[in-house]
């Protein structure tokens, strides 16, 4: 009853190098990691107070299409409404979208992935036909027909759809991972010291799947706000409600760019790549994690590792030194 | 053998799953299209019972026939291409209009694809065997292509080609005063140079993920034994490249293929909408504003079979390249 997955051993083959990595100190992985997350707090922290200090982001004021300064931090739109405003919601808007369809696309993904291919057996050929089904069904072309179908959409209704077409991807990975941890002599031991099924899961496989979930997690939070401003921008986003792609959106139809207005027209698009770009980098981080071969890459980091004279040698050579 | 009857017995339960899918949700979703459906067709002209009767089937109605029998006669009707009739572009069938626009968007899509997967790839194992050098530093960057959205790229690059420097024209899929279409060579020289700019901004946005994937396996790959081996051996470094380590190392990408054409499919209905081509994502966001049902229906069809046919190829394909796949099955 006691085998746990914070067995020392345990750790050490799945994370190798972590044991060495907590007794030089609670050190960031990577530079990456700190720049990602550095990048993504600066914009959630935006979103989450910007809201409370800006005015109306509907007010339509008579100076339109003014530049950044005066009044205005970001200038105004077409009809004279405050950009920086816009963007604050948007941001918001944004962000609970990108939150709760990661949460539940990986909810579903580790619903099929997981616990398919612990079970086995028909629920694992069911599980898997049916994710890998899902898979192979274009996504877009389905949320399409799905929204044409509903005049009013709602944020949720939005995310709840974006949700449901991009959590097969995730499942397939957490099947294969699964299927080779559930053979693992520790996950024997404690099935035969008699655990409950859903404590095996919950404390044995679980934790080894963690920096999977996280990275799977942050695939789909940047997925769906991608999803959600490709959506806006073909005009079916949510109605009533501010995100990057409805401000786009907006942006397009008011020809922003045609006008010249790029303050208009490129705070969104900075902020969906700035904010995707931090994730890239977390999820970077996290893959180093995972797999440390992919640790050394950078010409400092080879550097500090290896004589300068090894450095220009066939790269082969790299993983082994 | 036994690989081959997987497959292609997995890839008819998607394809009925797909067609359950699109028989089921006009049935499920508020409203009645059906009748808006109609009302819509007889103000256009009139009206033939058959073409009531299939709209009927393919949206569902209140008929007294049961659900099970209108699911039958639905797909007695989709195998033999009777897909309704068109709203947007009165009088012509589903099927007409669709077999129209559908070579726009493949060509388009296909050339595209291709040329990203093979330059992405290509980097990516020139990145994974000169790990640290400017080509692999440079990969970060490239992600930063992939965070922005798609047709936020795509419009600055129209801005940028088409009004500041009138490089390339600013919307459509070629001269439509100046060539007919048809196999002539104006007509192809103009189809390609008006697809230049679309087909660019695709390859910039994906090119990316082939290449991230690409270095990572072939990092995995460089450390696998058989390298050292050929290494001892004193082959050339070029050839342990392409024959020992890319080889291997392009299998996932290959095998990944089936959930990035997904992704395409999804560029391309946006980058349709951005350049104005005349595609099949564009014939379907026009469906959708005048809530053609019939259409939208038959282009998510044709959609969805396209692709899974292109899944079907690519893993057969995958079958020939990778043996095991077939030892294993």
């Amino acid at each position: 009853m006691t085998t746990t997955a914070t067995d020392p051993d345990v750790v050490a083959r799945a994370l190798p190098e972590g044991r060495g990595r907590r007794r030089r100190g609670l050190r960031l992985p990577s530079p990456k990691l700190g720049v990602g997350l550095a990048i993504c707090g600066l914009i959630a922290l935006f979103g989450l107070v910007g809201p409370l200090v800006v005015g109306d982001p509907d007010a339509v004021d008579n100076v339109g299409l003014a530049p950044p300064g005066g009044g205005y931090l970001l200038g105004t739109t077409q009809t004279g409404q405050d950009v920086f405003a816009q963007l604050a919601w948007a941001t918001r808007g944004s962000l609970v979208i990108g939150l709760v369809v990661g949460l539940l696309a990986v909810g579903l993904a580790a619903v099929f992935g997981v616990i398919g291919a612990y079970a086995g057996g028909w629920v694992d050929e069911g599980f898997s036909l049916f994710s890998n089904v899902m898979l192979v069904i274009p996504g877009l072309p389905l949320i399409i027909v799905i929204s044409s179908y509903v005049a009013d959409k709602s944020i949720w209704l939005i995310a709840l759809v974006l949700a449901l077409t991009s959590w097969a991807g995730g499942a397939r990975v957490l099947r294969g991972v699964t299927l080779s941890l559930r053979s693992r002599d520790y996950v024997s031991a404690s099935r035969v010291s008699g655990e409950r099924t859903w404590r095996i899961l919950l404390v044995e496989i679980l934790p080894n799947l963690v920096p999977l979930l996280a990275s799977l997690f942050i695939f789909a939070v940047i997925g769906a706000i991608l999803g959600e401003a490709g959506l806006a921008f073909i005009g079916l986003g949510a109605s009533g409600s501010w995100t990057w792609g409805t401000m786009l959106f907006w942006a397009g139809n008011g020809l922003a760019l045609r006008l010249g207005a790029l303050w208009w027209f490129v705070p969104p698009g900075l902020m969906i790549a700035l904010f995707g770009a931090g994730l890239a980098m977390i999820n970077f981080a996290i893959d180093e994690i995972i797999d440390p071969k992919l640790r050394l890459q950078t010409r400092a980091a080879r550097r500090r590792w290896r004589r300068p004279s090894d450095v220009g040698s066939s790269g082969g050579a790299g993983a082994r030194a | 053998m036994r690989y081959y009857v997987q497959k292609l017995g997995f890839y008819a339960v998607a394809l009925w799953a797909a067609l359950t899918i699109n028989f089921a949700l006009p049935r499920l979703m508020p409203g009645d299209p059906v009748d808006i459906l109609l009302s819509k067709l007889s103000a256009r002209g009139p009206v033939t019972p058959e073409a009531r009767q299939s709209i009927a089937l393919l949206l569902g109605t209140e008929t007294d026939q049961s659900l099970i029998s209108q699911y039958f006669s639905y797909l007695g009707n989709v195998f033999t291409g009777d897909l309704g009739l068109s709203v947007t572009y009165f009088p012509q069938t589903v099927t007409d209009t669709i077999a129209q626009t559908l070579p726009w968007t493949i060509a388009l899509m296909g050339i595209a694809t291709v040329i990203s997967f093979v330059v992405g790839v290509g980097l990516g194992q020139l990145a994974g065997w000169k790990r640290g050098s400017f080509l692999d530093n440079l990969i970060p960057v490239a992600t930063m292509f992939q965070a922005v959205p798609y047709f936020w790229l795509a419009l600055v690059l129209l801005y940028l080609f088409s009004s500041v420097f009138a490089v390339f024209p600013t919307n459509g899929g070629y001269d439509v005063y100046g060539t007919t279409p048809g196999l002539n060579w104006p007509f192809l020289r103009s189809a390609v140079y008006y697809g230049t700019l679309p087909a660019l901004t695709i390859v910039l946005s994906s090119v990316a993920g082939w290449m991230l994937g690409m270095r990572n396996m072939m990092v995995s790959t460089l450390s696998e034994d058989y390298i050292t081996t050929a290494e001892a051996k004193g082959l050339r470094p070029r050839r342990i490249m392409t024959t020992y380590a890319a080889r291997n190392a392009v299998l996932p990408s290959l095998s990944g293929f089936a959930i990035t054409l997904g992704f395409v499919v999804a560029g391309s209905i946006v980058a349709e909408q951005v350049f104005s081509y005349p595609g099949i994502g564009q014939t379907l966001l026009s469906a959708v504003q005048n809530n053609d049902y019939a259409l939208m229906q038959g282009i998510f069809l044709v959609i969805t079979v396209s692709v899974l046919g292109a899944n079907l190829a690519v893993d057969l394909l995958y079958s020939l390249i990778d043996p095991r796949t077939r030892a294993r099955a």
